[in-house]
């Protein structure tokens, strides 16, 4: 593992090379031939890391502004009705949008009624630099919701986007630590956002304070902490 | 940008909660967030913490000419402008509704109250008085940004020191910190801001210090300024929520243990700043 910064030249070679958020290849015309340096360059600030065979990298690093990449789970909040979809705030720059039809068994005559403000688990089905994202909830090949769809009750949490990628990490200590005490309901997006449920409202806060505590870019407490800090909550 | 508003989620769950008495930071209704306040190596730069909102405080002096109506007094601005760095829906140029409010209070609270002695200011009656520059910068909002402010604000005031000025006859003269001791300003009284949220469902109880999501949620809120000898400065009320003589009532005397405590805090913070700072007086 090192630290790059962006614009930094990254040492990744492999026949059959697959690079991770943070790196681009830049185009062989704009690399000058006299130098014979990689040509793939960090686009952020983080740690380097890469797979066991070199075959995979990718840089490693917090940030609380959500940047769109295709097949990421994200929560979003409709924030208009447009026409055959919806408008959703995901967190980006731009708005998202989410077609009326992308739901599982949704047709011209039965669509999903959304309300503004409604929750909406979703994926992001196209993400490009120079257009809107667009989102949809279900997957295109089986049209089934696989677990995508409105989100109903609850709370969202925000939270950083490092703290999202710890809890879908199955290894993280957090999740396994809260259901082994209240029964809950998760949906993590990778934008910042976890949508959380529990039979008790005072659950739903410790939950969310629990978040919040461990998150890096907070207080970013470990495993010891936050039992004691759970022991201390009225959960 | 218009702020989003919330979900429908989290407003139930909100709604639902303080219905409860509970809170999501797991504070009391009527709980402040402790603040925390940082000083800066100059004399008059404050950083004010309320959980995560933030905000500096910093007071600069220098000499002009003062106001030919008011040839003995000194002047005080405050610069109070909202840069994209707080929030995202916080613009340059464009001010927001909120960003109007802050300033208008931090100008009642902070300027109008007298809470600076403004003839003490004077150095030459219609040729010279310091001009007090006190300008914030708000780093991120996380609800309630105008109590952080007002009280970043007054902190930098009391910590503030201008240097020491000799006047004989027509000849002025000013020491630098390092031949005399910089002295500071004469403040006439400490005026606090507290601000307390109402929600449209009437049995619940009103909160204190909203944080950002209370804030949106609310469907009024009632801003009060006071200091810590039961002296009411300002009350401002934004939104449409009808509210009872009493009820006006009891928030304020909440606010006014509320603020004895807070002055408490300053002065303490104030002390032990003081302590770490050597002064040579020579």
């Amino acid at each position: 593992m090192s630290i790059v910064v962006p614009g930094e030249h990254v040492p990744a070679q492999h026949v059959n090379l697959k690079l991770g958020p943070g790196l681009i290849q830049l185009s062989q015309g704009s690399t000058s031939s006299a130098t014979p340096k990689s040509s793939i360059i960090s686009t952020r600030a983080g740690s380097l890391y890469h797979s066991a065979n070199g075959s995979k990298w990718w840089v490693e690093s917090n940030a609380r502004r959500y940047v769109p990449a295709p097949q990421e789970s994200v929560i979003g909040i409709v924030t208009q009705k447009a026409g055959e979809g919806f408008r959703v705030d995901i967190g980006s720059a731009h708005p998202a949008s989410l077609d009326g039809l992308a739901f599982e068994g949704a047709s011209k005559r039965n669509r999903p009624n959304l309300k503004i403000g409604s929750l909406v688990y979703a994926r992001v089905s196209l993400a490009h630099k120079d257009m809107e994202p667009e989102l949809e909830c279900f997957d295109a090949q089986t049209r089934k919701a696989e677990g995508f769809g409105e989100l109903k009750s609850g709370f969202m949490v925000r939270c950083s986007l490092g703290m999202c990628r710890k809890l879908l990490d199955p290894n993280h200590f957090l999740l396994p630590l809260l259901g082994a005490k209240v029964s809950l309901e998760v949906a993590v997006g990778m934008n910042g956002r976890v949508w959380i449920n529990s039979k008790e409202t005072r659950h739903t806060i410790a939950i969310s304070r629990c978040i919040e505590a461990a998150d890096p870019d907070g207080k970013g407490m470990e495993e010891g902490e936050i039992k004691k800090f759970l022991g201390t909550l009225d959960a | 940008m218009r702020p989003p508003s919330p979900s429908i989620p989290e407003k139930e769950f909100v709604y639902e909660a303080l219905k409860q008495s509970l809170r999501l930071d797991g504070r009391q209704p009527l709980e402040l967030r402790s603040p925390r306040l940082t000083y800066g190596s100059e004399l008059g730069y404050v950083e004010c913490a309320l959980g995560k909102t933030r905000v500096i405080a910093n007071v600069d002096a220098k000499m002009v000419k003062p106001l030919p109506e008011r040839p003995f007094e000194g002047l005080l601005t405050i610069h109070s402008e909202i840069s994209p760095m707080a929030s995202s829906e916080y613009e340059l140029g464009r001010p927001s509704e909120e960003e109007i409010t802050i300033t208008r209070m931090l100008d009642k609270v902070l300027r109008r109250s007298d809470a600076i002695d403004k003839e003490s200011l004077c150095i030459l009656a219609g040729q010279r008085v310091w001009h007090l520059r006190l300008t914030l910068h708000f780093l991120s909002d996380a609800g309630n940004m105008l109590d952080c402010a007002c009280l970043a604000g007054i902190v930098a005031l009391k910590h503030f020191r201008r240097p020491e000025v000799e006047v004989i006859g027509d000849e002025v003269t000013v020491h630098s910190p390092s031949e005399r001791a910089p002295v500071p300003l004469a403040i006439h009284h400490t005026p606090f801001c507290l601000t307390f949220a109402f929600f449209p469902d009437e049995t619940t109880q009103p909160v204190l210090d909203p944080t950002l999501l209370e804030q949106r949620l609310s469907a009024g809120l009632m801003s009060v300024a006071l200091n810590a000898q039961r002296e009411l400065c300002v009350v401002q009320k934004m939104g449409g929520v009808p509210l009872v003589a009493d009820g006006v009532l009891s928030v304020i005397n909440i606010a006014v243990t509320k603020v004895k405590e807070l002055d408490a805090l300053v002065e303490d913070s104030l002390r032990e700043d003081w302590k770490g700072r050597h002064v040579e007086v020579r």
